[in-house]
Protein backbone atom coordinates (compact mmCIF):
# COMPACT_ATOMS: atom_id res chain seq x y z
CA UNK A 1 0.00 0.00 0.00
CA UNK A 2 2.96 2.37 -0.43
CA UNK A 3 1.59 4.54 -3.08
CA UNK A 4 3.78 7.27 -4.15
CA UNK A 5 2.62 9.90 -6.46
CA UNK A 6 5.10 8.30 -9.14
CA UNK A 7 3.02 5.10 -9.05
CA UNK A 8 -0.11 7.31 -9.65
CA UNK A 9 1.53 8.93 -12.67
CA UNK A 10 2.30 5.45 -13.97
CA UNK A 11 -1.14 4.17 -13.58
CA UNK A 12 -2.49 7.34 -14.88
CA UNK A 13 0.19 6.97 -18.01
CA UNK A 14 -1.09 3.10 -18.95
CA UNK A 15 -4.52 3.60 -18.61
CA UNK A 16 -4.52 6.72 -21.42
CA UNK A 17 -2.37 4.59 -23.31
CA UNK A 18 -5.15 1.82 -22.96
CA UNK A 19 -7.98 4.29 -24.36
CA UNK A 20 -5.68 5.65 -26.90
CA UNK A 21 -5.56 2.08 -28.43
CA UNK A 22 -8.47 1.69 -29.13
CA UNK A 23 -9.68 0.94 -32.20
CA UNK A 24 -12.77 2.93 -33.96
CA UNK A 25 -13.85 0.39 -37.03
CA UNK A 26 -11.81 -2.23 -36.07
CA UNK A 27 -13.14 -2.33 -32.58
CA UNK A 28 -15.65 0.34 -31.50
CA UNK A 29 -17.76 -0.29 -33.54
CA UNK A 30 -18.35 -3.83 -33.46
CA UNK A 31 -19.66 -3.54 -29.88
CA UNK A 32 -21.94 -0.89 -30.60
CA UNK A 33 -19.27 1.81 -29.38
CA UNK A 34 -18.79 3.61 -32.17
CA UNK A 35 -19.01 7.17 -33.22
CA UNK A 36 -22.11 6.80 -35.36
CA UNK A 37 -23.81 5.25 -32.79
CA UNK A 38 -23.39 7.76 -30.16
CA UNK A 39 -25.98 10.51 -31.85
CA UNK A 40 -28.80 9.84 -29.23
CA UNK A 41 -32.44 11.62 -29.12
CA UNK A 42 -32.22 15.48 -28.13
CA UNK A 43 -33.80 15.14 -24.59
CA UNK A 44 -31.79 15.89 -21.88
CA UNK A 45 -30.35 12.17 -20.60
CA UNK A 46 -27.67 11.12 -22.77
CA UNK A 47 -27.27 7.86 -20.76
CA UNK A 48 -24.19 6.60 -19.65
CA UNK A 49 -23.23 4.51 -22.29
CA UNK A 50 -23.34 7.33 -24.46
CA UNK A 51 -21.20 9.45 -21.98
CA UNK A 52 -18.35 6.99 -22.05
CA UNK A 53 -18.47 6.72 -25.74
CA UNK A 54 -17.75 10.47 -25.75
CA UNK A 55 -15.44 10.47 -23.13
CA UNK A 56 -13.51 7.67 -25.19
CA UNK A 57 -13.76 9.86 -28.00
CA UNK A 58 -12.65 12.70 -26.63
CA UNK A 59 -9.40 10.90 -24.92
CA UNK A 60 -8.55 9.36 -28.23
CA UNK A 61 -8.26 13.36 -30.03
CA UNK A 62 -7.00 15.09 -27.50
CA UNK A 63 -4.10 12.83 -26.00
CA UNK A 64 -2.98 11.08 -29.30
CA UNK A 65 0.35 13.72 -29.66
CA UNK A 66 0.80 14.37 -26.17
CA UNK A 67 0.79 10.97 -25.64
CA UNK A 68 3.78 10.81 -27.89
CA UNK A 69 5.63 12.57 -25.87
CA UNK A 70 5.18 11.29 -23.09
CA UNK A 71 5.56 7.51 -23.59
CA UNK A 72 9.00 8.46 -25.09
CA UNK A 73 10.28 10.62 -22.43
CA UNK A 74 8.88 7.31 -19.93
CA UNK A 75 10.87 5.04 -22.11
CA UNK A 76 14.25 6.94 -22.02
CA UNK A 77 13.83 7.27 -18.63
CA UNK A 78 13.17 3.31 -17.76
CA UNK A 79 15.84 2.69 -20.14
CA UNK A 80 18.24 5.08 -18.08
CA UNK A 81 17.40 4.40 -14.96
CA UNK A 82 15.34 0.89 -14.65
CA UNK B 1 -6.76 39.91 0.73
CA UNK B 2 -6.65 38.38 4.56
CA UNK B 3 -3.22 36.55 4.15
CA UNK B 4 -1.71 39.98 2.55
CA UNK B 5 -3.35 42.12 5.53
CA UNK B 6 -2.09 39.76 8.39
CA UNK B 7 1.17 39.54 6.65
CA UNK B 8 1.44 43.51 6.49
CA UNK B 9 -0.13 44.11 9.86
CA UNK B 10 2.76 42.19 11.17
CA UNK B 11 4.94 44.02 9.29
CA UNK B 12 3.86 47.47 9.85
CA UNK B 13 4.09 46.82 13.28
CA UNK B 14 7.61 46.64 12.47
CA UNK B 15 7.93 49.57 10.50
CA UNK B 16 5.73 52.23 11.30
CA UNK B 17 8.05 53.79 14.45
CA UNK B 18 10.89 53.34 12.11
CA UNK B 19 9.44 54.80 9.17
CA UNK B 20 9.98 58.36 10.65
CA UNK B 21 13.71 56.88 11.03
CA UNK B 22 14.00 56.17 8.19
CA UNK B 23 17.08 58.03 7.03
CA UNK B 24 19.18 56.34 10.27
CA UNK B 25 18.60 52.43 9.21
CA UNK B 26 21.10 51.78 11.70
CA UNK B 27 17.71 51.64 14.25
CA UNK B 28 16.84 47.71 14.34
CA UNK B 29 13.30 48.26 13.79
CA UNK B 30 12.83 44.34 15.83
CA UNK B 31 13.73 45.69 19.44
CA UNK B 32 10.58 47.48 21.22
CA UNK B 33 7.95 46.23 18.80
CA UNK B 34 7.90 42.72 20.52
CA UNK B 35 5.27 44.74 22.99
CA UNK B 36 3.29 46.89 20.92
CA UNK B 37 -0.33 46.65 21.47
CA UNK B 38 -2.17 44.96 18.70
CA UNK B 39 -5.16 47.15 18.79
CA UNK B 40 -3.67 49.46 15.87
CA UNK B 41 -5.16 46.90 13.14
CA UNK B 42 -7.40 49.16 11.57
CA UNK B 43 -5.29 51.41 9.42
CA UNK B 44 -2.79 48.98 9.30
CA UNK B 45 -3.52 47.23 6.30
CA UNK B 46 -3.83 49.97 3.54
CA UNK B 47 -0.41 51.44 5.18
CA UNK B 48 1.04 48.25 5.78
CA UNK B 49 0.50 46.92 1.87
CA UNK B 50 2.46 50.08 1.00
CA UNK B 51 5.44 49.48 3.38
CA UNK B 52 5.73 46.07 3.10
CA UNK B 53 7.78 46.34 -0.42
CA UNK B 54 9.81 48.64 1.44
CA UNK B 55 9.79 46.39 4.39
CA UNK B 56 12.65 43.89 3.16
CA UNK B 57 14.88 46.24 2.48
CA UNK B 58 14.87 48.49 5.55
CA UNK B 59 14.20 45.15 7.74
CA UNK B 60 17.79 43.93 5.65
CA UNK B 61 19.90 46.51 6.38
CA UNK B 62 20.35 46.94 10.50
CA UNK B 63 23.76 47.89 10.91
CA UNK B 64 24.83 49.15 7.29
CA UNK B 65 25.33 53.18 8.07
CA UNK B 66 27.95 53.23 5.74
CA UNK B 67 26.64 53.67 2.95
CA UNK B 68 26.60 57.48 2.18
CA UNK B 69 22.34 58.49 2.56
CA UNK B 70 21.33 59.67 -1.25
CA UNK B 71 23.30 56.46 -2.56
CA UNK B 72 21.37 54.33 -0.17
CA UNK B 73 17.95 55.83 -0.52
CA UNK B 74 18.41 55.38 -4.52
CA UNK B 75 19.26 51.39 -4.04
CA UNK B 76 17.00 51.00 -1.67
CA UNK B 77 14.12 52.44 -4.05
CA UNK B 78 15.52 50.60 -7.02
CA UNK B 79 15.06 47.71 -4.75
CA UNK B 80 11.60 48.02 -4.25
CA UNK B 81 10.64 48.31 -7.36
CA UNK B 82 12.37 45.50 -8.93
CA UNK B 83 11.12 43.94 -6.22
CA UNK B 84 7.20 44.92 -6.98
CA UNK B 85 7.86 44.36 -10.73
CA UNK B 86 8.85 40.88 -9.99
CA UNK B 87 5.75 39.63 -7.56
CA UNK B 88 3.80 41.35 -10.77
CA UNK B 89 5.03 38.98 -12.79
CA UNK B 90 5.01 35.83 -10.86
CA UNK B 91 1.39 36.94 -9.79
CA UNK B 92 0.42 37.03 -12.84
CA UNK B 93 1.65 34.07 -14.14
CA UNK B 94 0.98 31.78 -10.99
CA UNK B 95 -3.24 32.91 -11.36
CA UNK B 96 -2.71 31.59 -14.64
CA UNK B 97 -2.30 27.80 -13.64
CA UNK B 98 -3.85 28.21 -9.58
CA UNK B 99 -6.32 30.15 -9.25
CA UNK B 100 -5.49 31.85 -6.43
CA UNK B 101 -8.52 34.10 -5.64
CA UNK B 102 -10.51 30.67 -5.95
CA UNK B 103 -8.50 29.56 -3.37
CA UNK B 104 -8.18 32.51 -0.82
CA UNK B 105 -12.13 32.10 -0.74
CA UNK B 106 -11.70 28.65 0.84
CA UNK B 107 -9.61 29.62 3.71
CA UNK B 108 -11.79 32.99 4.41
CA UNK B 109 -12.38 30.58 7.86
CA UNK B 110 -12.35 31.75 11.46
CA UNK B 111 -12.59 30.00 14.83
CA UNK B 112 -15.93 29.98 15.25
CA UNK B 113 -16.79 28.34 12.16
CA UNK B 114 -13.84 25.94 12.68
CA UNK B 115 -15.43 24.83 15.91
CA UNK B 116 -18.80 24.61 14.55
CA UNK B 117 -17.69 22.57 11.55
CA UNK B 118 -15.43 20.39 13.84
CA UNK B 119 -18.76 19.41 15.78
CA UNK B 120 -20.88 19.23 12.56
CA UNK B 121 -18.20 16.21 11.77
CA UNK B 122 -18.34 14.26 14.20
CA UNK B 123 -22.28 15.14 15.50
CA UNK B 124 -24.20 16.47 12.33
CA UNK B 125 -27.23 14.51 13.73
CA UNK B 126 -29.11 17.78 15.54
CA UNK B 127 -28.40 19.97 12.66
CA UNK B 128 -30.91 21.29 10.28
CA UNK B 129 -30.26 23.61 7.71
CA UNK B 130 -27.50 22.25 5.16
CA UNK B 131 -27.88 24.58 2.42
CA UNK B 132 -25.41 27.25 1.38
CA UNK B 133 -26.46 30.49 1.84
CA UNK B 134 -25.68 32.57 -1.42
CA UNK B 135 -24.81 36.19 -1.64
CA UNK B 136 -25.76 37.45 -5.18
CA UNK B 137 -25.25 34.57 -7.40
CA UNK B 138 -21.93 34.05 -5.14
CA UNK B 139 -21.14 31.41 -2.44
CA UNK B 140 -20.81 33.12 1.21
CA UNK B 141 -17.21 32.83 2.57
CA UNK B 142 -17.01 30.24 5.26
CA UNK B 143 -16.62 32.60 7.92
CA UNK B 144 -20.12 33.48 7.66
CA UNK B 145 -21.77 30.52 6.95
CA UNK B 146 -21.26 27.06 8.28
CA UNK B 147 -22.66 24.88 5.69
CA UNK B 148 -19.88 25.85 3.28
CA UNK B 149 -17.04 23.68 2.15
CA UNK B 150 -13.62 25.05 3.28
CA UNK B 151 -9.82 23.42 2.49
CA UNK B 152 -8.55 24.56 5.82
CA UNK B 153 -9.68 21.42 7.96
CA UNK B 154 -8.72 19.49 5.05
CA UNK B 155 -5.39 20.53 4.73
CA UNK B 156 -4.98 20.44 8.77
CA UNK B 157 -6.18 17.27 8.96
CA UNK B 158 -4.06 15.79 6.69
CA UNK B 159 -1.01 17.18 7.46
CA UNK B 160 -2.28 16.15 11.36
CA UNK B 161 -3.07 12.83 10.62
CA UNK B 162 0.20 12.21 8.96
CA UNK B 163 1.73 13.71 12.28
CA UNK B 164 -0.39 11.21 14.49
CA UNK B 165 0.73 7.96 11.87
CA UNK B 166 4.19 9.19 12.32
CA UNK B 167 3.30 9.28 16.59
CA UNK B 168 1.60 5.58 16.13
CA UNK B 169 4.28 4.38 14.12
CA UNK B 170 6.79 5.69 16.67
CA UNK B 171 4.75 4.01 19.61
CA UNK B 172 4.97 0.36 18.19
CA UNK B 173 8.82 0.82 17.39
CA UNK B 174 8.26 1.04 13.40
CA UNK B 175 9.07 4.70 13.03
CA UNK B 176 11.61 6.13 10.61
CA UNK B 177 11.62 9.51 8.88
CA UNK B 178 11.11 7.94 5.63
CA UNK B 179 7.92 6.47 6.75
CA UNK B 180 6.18 10.06 7.25
CA UNK B 181 7.17 10.43 3.46
CA UNK B 182 5.66 7.09 2.64
CA UNK B 183 2.53 7.65 4.58
CA UNK B 184 2.11 11.26 3.07
CA UNK B 185 2.39 10.52 -0.12
CA UNK B 186 0.40 7.54 -0.37
CA UNK B 187 -2.36 9.02 1.39
CA UNK B 188 -2.21 12.05 -0.89
CA UNK B 189 -2.38 9.35 -3.63
CA UNK B 190 -5.66 7.81 -2.13
CA UNK B 191 -7.34 11.52 -1.93
CA UNK B 192 -6.54 12.19 -5.59
CA UNK B 193 -7.68 8.97 -7.06
CA UNK B 194 -10.90 9.42 -4.91
CA UNK B 195 -11.38 12.94 -6.10
CA UNK B 196 -10.69 11.57 -9.91
CA UNK B 197 -13.17 8.71 -9.07
CA UNK B 198 -15.70 11.01 -8.23
CA UNK B 199 -15.02 13.49 -10.94
CA UNK B 200 -15.26 11.19 -13.62
CA UNK B 201 -18.78 9.63 -11.74
CA UNK B 202 -20.05 12.99 -11.82
CA UNK B 203 -19.49 13.52 -15.55
CA UNK B 204 -20.87 9.98 -16.25
CA UNK B 205 -23.78 10.85 -14.44
CA UNK B 206 -24.23 14.37 -16.31
CA UNK B 207 -25.31 15.86 -12.96
CA UNK B 208 -25.67 19.68 -13.48
CA UNK B 209 -24.23 20.81 -10.14
CA UNK B 210 -22.37 23.60 -9.37
CA UNK B 211 -19.65 21.41 -7.30
CA UNK B 212 -16.22 22.62 -8.56
CA UNK B 213 -13.27 20.41 -8.15
CA UNK B 214 -11.99 22.03 -5.01
CA UNK B 215 -15.32 21.32 -3.44
CA UNK B 216 -14.72 17.78 -3.78
CA UNK B 217 -11.07 18.29 -2.64
CA UNK B 218 -12.45 19.71 0.33
CA UNK B 219 -15.56 17.01 0.86
CA UNK B 220 -13.08 14.47 0.62
CA UNK B 221 -10.81 15.92 3.24
CA UNK B 222 -13.10 16.13 5.53
CA UNK B 223 -12.43 12.37 6.80
CA UNK B 224 -9.27 13.00 8.47
CA UNK B 225 -10.92 14.62 10.97
CA UNK B 226 -12.25 11.48 12.05
CA UNK B 227 -9.41 9.25 11.53
CA UNK B 228 -7.34 11.30 14.02
CA UNK B 229 -10.10 11.07 16.07
CA UNK B 230 -9.89 7.33 16.16
CA UNK B 231 -6.41 6.56 16.21
CA UNK B 232 -5.86 9.29 18.96
CA UNK B 233 -9.04 7.19 20.87
CA UNK B 234 -6.70 3.87 19.59
CA UNK B 235 -3.58 5.13 20.91
CA UNK B 236 -4.86 5.92 24.35
CA UNK B 237 -7.15 3.53 25.14
CA UNK B 238 -6.43 0.31 23.07
CA UNK B 239 -7.65 -1.39 20.25
CA UNK B 240 -11.55 -1.59 21.48
CA UNK B 241 -11.21 2.33 21.90
CA UNK B 242 -10.11 2.63 18.21
CA UNK B 243 -12.66 0.69 16.93
CA UNK B 244 -15.58 2.16 18.71
CA UNK B 245 -14.30 5.58 17.60
CA UNK B 246 -14.03 5.13 14.32
CA UNK B 247 -17.41 3.39 13.82
CA UNK B 248 -19.07 6.96 15.48
CA UNK B 249 -17.34 8.60 13.08
CA UNK B 250 -17.52 6.66 9.66
CA UNK B 251 -21.30 7.03 10.65
CA UNK B 252 -21.08 10.64 11.36
CA UNK B 253 -18.98 11.12 8.45
CA UNK B 254 -21.76 8.86 6.49
CA UNK B 255 -24.53 11.21 7.38
CA UNK B 256 -22.34 14.17 7.09
CA UNK B 257 -22.17 13.51 2.93
CA UNK B 258 -25.50 11.89 2.22
CA UNK B 259 -26.61 15.59 4.03
CA UNK B 260 -24.66 17.86 2.31
CA UNK B 261 -24.12 16.32 -0.88
CA UNK B 262 -27.88 15.66 -1.46
CA UNK B 263 -28.78 19.28 -1.93
CA UNK B 264 -25.63 19.91 -4.28
CA UNK B 265 -26.99 16.54 -6.57
CA UNK B 266 -30.17 16.19 -6.57
CA UNK B 267 -32.80 17.92 -8.10
CA UNK B 268 -34.29 20.53 -5.78
CA UNK B 269 -37.38 17.76 -5.31
CA UNK B 270 -35.87 14.87 -4.68
CA UNK B 271 -33.71 16.52 -2.15
CA UNK B 272 -36.73 18.08 -0.32
CA UNK B 273 -37.78 14.50 0.61
CA UNK B 274 -40.09 13.71 -2.01
CA UNK B 275 -39.72 10.69 -3.76
CA UNK B 276 -39.69 11.25 -7.43
CA UNK B 277 -39.57 8.69 -9.89
CA UNK B 278 -37.44 8.01 -12.57
CA UNK B 279 -33.95 6.72 -13.63
CA UNK B 280 -32.17 9.36 -13.69
CA UNK B 281 -32.74 10.91 -10.05
CA UNK B 282 -32.72 6.82 -8.42
CA UNK B 283 -29.18 7.32 -10.27
CA UNK B 284 -28.17 10.40 -8.42
CA UNK B 285 -29.45 9.08 -5.14
CA UNK B 286 -26.86 5.93 -5.94
CA UNK B 287 -24.15 8.08 -6.50
CA UNK B 288 -24.63 10.04 -3.99
CA UNK B 289 -24.58 7.01 -1.35
CA UNK B 290 -21.72 5.51 -2.97
CA UNK B 291 -19.83 8.90 -2.46
CA UNK B 292 -21.30 9.09 0.97
CA UNK B 293 -20.43 5.07 1.78
CA UNK B 294 -16.83 5.40 0.00
CA UNK B 295 -15.57 7.53 2.94
CA UNK B 296 -15.96 5.00 5.77
CA UNK B 297 -14.02 2.52 3.34
CA UNK B 298 -11.22 4.73 3.71
CA UNK B 299 -11.23 6.01 6.90
CA UNK B 300 -10.90 1.71 8.30
CA UNK B 301 -8.25 1.67 5.13
CA UNK B 302 -6.03 4.25 5.97
CA UNK B 303 -5.62 3.75 9.56
CA UNK B 304 -6.47 -0.03 10.52
CA UNK B 305 -2.55 -0.24 9.76
CA UNK B 306 -1.20 1.86 12.31
CA UNK B 307 -3.05 0.77 15.47
CA UNK B 308 -1.59 -2.66 16.87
Amino acid sequence: MAFTLYSLIQAAILCINAVAVLHEERFLSKIGWGVDQSVGGFGDEPGIKVQLMNLIRSVRTVMRVPLIAVNSVCIVLLLLFG
Amino acid sequence: MDYTATQSGFRQRKLQPSMHLRNSPGDGPDGSQLFEDTSRAGPGPQAGYRNQQAGPQTAGFPGQTLLSEPMSNLAMAYGSSLASQGREMVDKNLDRFIPISKLKYYFAVDTVYVGKKLGLLVFPYMHENWEVSYQQDTPVAPRFDVNAPDLYIPTMGFITYILVAGLALGTQSRFSPELLGVQASSALVWLIMEVLVVLLSLYLVTVNTDLTTIDLLAFAGYKYVGMIVGLVAGLLFGKPAYYLSLLWCCAAIFIFMIRTLRLKLLSEAAAEGKLVRGARNQLRMYLTMAIAAAQPIFMYWLTFHLVR
